[in-house]
């Protein structure tokens, strides 16, 4: 399910800055935007939301997509990387079913799921999202050291590396492609699950979002789904910059 | 295939269940099996698994595991053979976990009062995991074919069924909560499949065209796929969030669409939401599926006299029915999902009882949301997964 494809990457390489400078603006200045949102919405009586400073919300928003995300990521690569080597070899087809399996779980489900066991708050909203982040991780690691060519691994072995060094020197570099596609999908879901997080009592940029929706405000919720959406493109756009780095270095899959 | 040419000795054939087989043996004995409480919005007091079981259903699953451990040893079974017993062993440690805890519920219930409430506590949910896994792990081993698979699954939930419809089940927690809320439960369970076929129709209606397009026509590739994956990173709250706003000043200015249904809450924003998400993956294998028919195929039919038409019909739709069906099972997996969060726009669906449940701290009314949505979306994903292999050509392999 990689959303990297062909695209015109100069128009793109434009739309990175300029969307990134929007989203800090918004961020910021959100409260000056309010004879605007008065007069669209004139019928309601606080048209910013308020109860917690945009930045404050981006912030927490931030911090739960960074923690599941850093956590995902060193485990996921360890896990792939252990079901890659001789020792671990055995497991491979068993955590890459679960990783498969695992995803088609909707992750509004899972984040539910955790809740009985973790209670309410930002717990279960880490759990969820590292437990949800760590599939994708998972399953494009192995994938990618997978297509590392055998050939290219004896020349390795020809010229006296030692396991380590083919590791770190060959193997990781080569898939370091796919590694970063997979854990682009991982931050993108987790930003959009962070966003639930809201409705189990995690402050993230769902709250105005759900505030608006419960309370009959339409102001808040294009304010609190502007800027999770913003987020979200941005950090798509950045990890597509990221990857076409690593396409040039590395000819795996010509 | 299994064993390596390792140097030491090796007694333990299949490394995979016996791992498992530690980790359900520790979470069996160190995780509580059941929650007992005093009523629905408490949680309750935690039960081991030794004290909640009758001595014949622990006796029972120390033979199971007795027989899965003998399943992982090298002497006397083997890596095959060890699969075919795990395939026996593991499904009845399911089916007896299953049984015994409705049994205990029943009995914990008898002399207790009404608002009580029995419900599964940590250690049911690490059986019930790491058996499944012993199970997928086998049929690894086995390669045996998706349909050797299908029949297998159906026989374990044919025999998961029986114990519900035999009423084992009745007296656990997340039942009562159901047989509380049975009706408006069918109604969203109802409304949740209608929301995904309201989106997935018109999907394919668009999706289909505009893969064709992308693929007779390289140049629109780009700036479609740029535009449909915007669409798909946006996170699922937000837009249909961003979608209230605009329908609802539609279904005001427009009084006949207005009666139709469109409106900022409810079905609408959801279903057009739904459809913005299920594009990419219908566009992009469309597009991918027709680019992989082989352009000698094509060459061949017009050579037969064949109209553009008839190649399109008979030779390039066949061939790329596989690719553009694995693209529908992606987006109806996907869809499942996300019509969950469209609950919270007012769209009702299994989603409803989620967020319903967690407003209330009623985790019963919670997991009655989650567990079904998630069964669904397996399932969904297992039966296009056969519509996927049912569609390759028979002669193309």
């Amino acid at each position: 399910m990689m959303s990297a494809l062909l695209r015109p990457e100069r128009r793109r390489d434009a739309l990175l800055p300029l969307l990134t400078v929007l989203l800090v603006a918004l961020v910021l200045f959100m409260g000056r935007l309010e004879p605007l949102f008065h007069a669209a919405f004139p019928q309601l009586e606080t048209a910013v939301y308020a109860r917690e400073s945009f930045w404050r919300l981006t912030l927490d928003h931030l911090v739960l997509v960074l923690v599941s995300s850093l956590i995902s990521v060193s485990v996921g690569v360890a896990a792939g990387l252990f079901v890659t080597r001789r020792t671990g070899r055995e497991f491979e087809p068993l955590v890459s079913a679960l990783a498969a399996i695992g995803q088609t779980f909707p992750p509004a489900a899972v984040l539910a799921i955790v809740v009985p066991l973790a209670g309410f708050g930002f717990v279960p909203t880490i759990v969820a999202l590292t437990l949800y982040g760590l599939l994708p991780v998972v399953q494009n690691t192995i994938t990618g050291l997978r297509t590392v060519p055998a050939d290219t691994l004896e020349a390795a072995r020809g010229t006296g590396m030692s396991a380590r060094q083919i590791l770190w020197r060959v193997e990781l570099p080569l898939a370091m492609r796919v590694i970063i596609a997979g854990v682009r999908v991982s931050v993108i879901i987790n930003i959009g699950t962070a966003t639930i997080g809201s409705t189990v009592g995690a402050q993230s940029l769902g709250t105005p979002i759900i505030a608006g929706l419960v309370g009959d405000n339409i102001a808040y919720v294009i304010q609190g789904a502007v800027l999770v959406g913003l987020l979200a493109i941005v950090s798509d756009l950045a990890f597509e910059r990221l990857e076409r780095r690593y396409r040039i270095g590395g000819e795996a899959s010509a | 295939m299994g064993l390596d040419a390792h140097d030491e000795p090796r007694r333990i054939a299949n490394r995979v269940l016996a791992t498992l087989l530690v980790a359900s043996l520790a979470g069996a004995v160190l995780l509580p099996f059941a929650a007992m409480a005093p009523n629905r919005l408490v949680s309750g007091e935690s039960v081991s698994l030794l004290t909640a079981l009758r001595a014949w259903q622990v006796l029972g699953l120390a033979a199971l595991a007795g027989a899965l451990a003998l399943a992982c040893l090298v002497r006397p079974l083997g890596e095959r053979r060890g699969a075919r017993l795990t395939l026996v062993a593991a499904p009845l440690a399911l089916l007896l976990t299953l049984y015994g805890l409705g049994d205990y519920a029943q009995r914990a219930l008898t002399d207790a009062s009404p608002a009580a409430r029995v419900s599964q506590g940590a250690a049911f949910w690490v059986l019930v995991f790491c058996t499944s896994l012993m199970i997928v792990d086998a049929f690894q081993r086995l390669g045996a074919s998706l349909w050797v698979r299908s029949g297998y699954g159906l026989l374990v939930i044919a025999a998961v069924a029986a114990l519900f419809a035999a009423g084992t089940f009745n007296a656990l927690s997340i039942l009562r909560e159901y047989f509380n809320i049975e009706d408006a439960f069918v109604a969203q369970f109802v409304t949740h499949l209608t929301l995904v076929g309201l989106a997935l129709a018109p999907t394919l209606a668009i999706g289909l065209p505009l893969g064709l397009l992308a693929h007779r026509r390289p140049a629109t590739r780009g700036i479609l796929f740029s535009v449909l994956n915007v669409f798909q990173t946006i996170p699922s709250i937000a837009l249909f969030a961003l979608l209230v706003a605009p329908l609802s000043a539609l279904g005001d200015a427009v009084p006949w669409l207005g009666a139709l249904g469109v409106a900022g809450i409810g079905a609408a924003p959801a279903i057009l939401a739904l459809i913005l998400y299920s594009l990419l993956p219908i566009v992009r294998n469309t597009q991918a599926g027709f680019a992989g028919v082989d352009p000698a195929t094509r060459e061949a039919a017009r050579g037969m006299g064949m109209t553009r038409r008839q190649i399109l019909w008979r030779v390039e739709v066949p061939l790329a029915l596989p690719v553009i069906l694995s693209g529908l099972r992606i987006v109806t997996v996907q869809a499942i999902g996300l019509t969950v969060v469209a609950a919270l726009i007012g769209a009702g669906g299994l989603g409803a009882f989620i967020f319903q449940g967690l407003g209330q701290y009623a985790i019963d009314l919670v997991l009655l949301g989650a567990v079904p949505t998630i069964a669904l979306a397996v399932v969904a994903d297992f039966l296009l997964q056969i519509l996927v292999a049912v569609s390759r050509p028979a002669g193309a392999g």
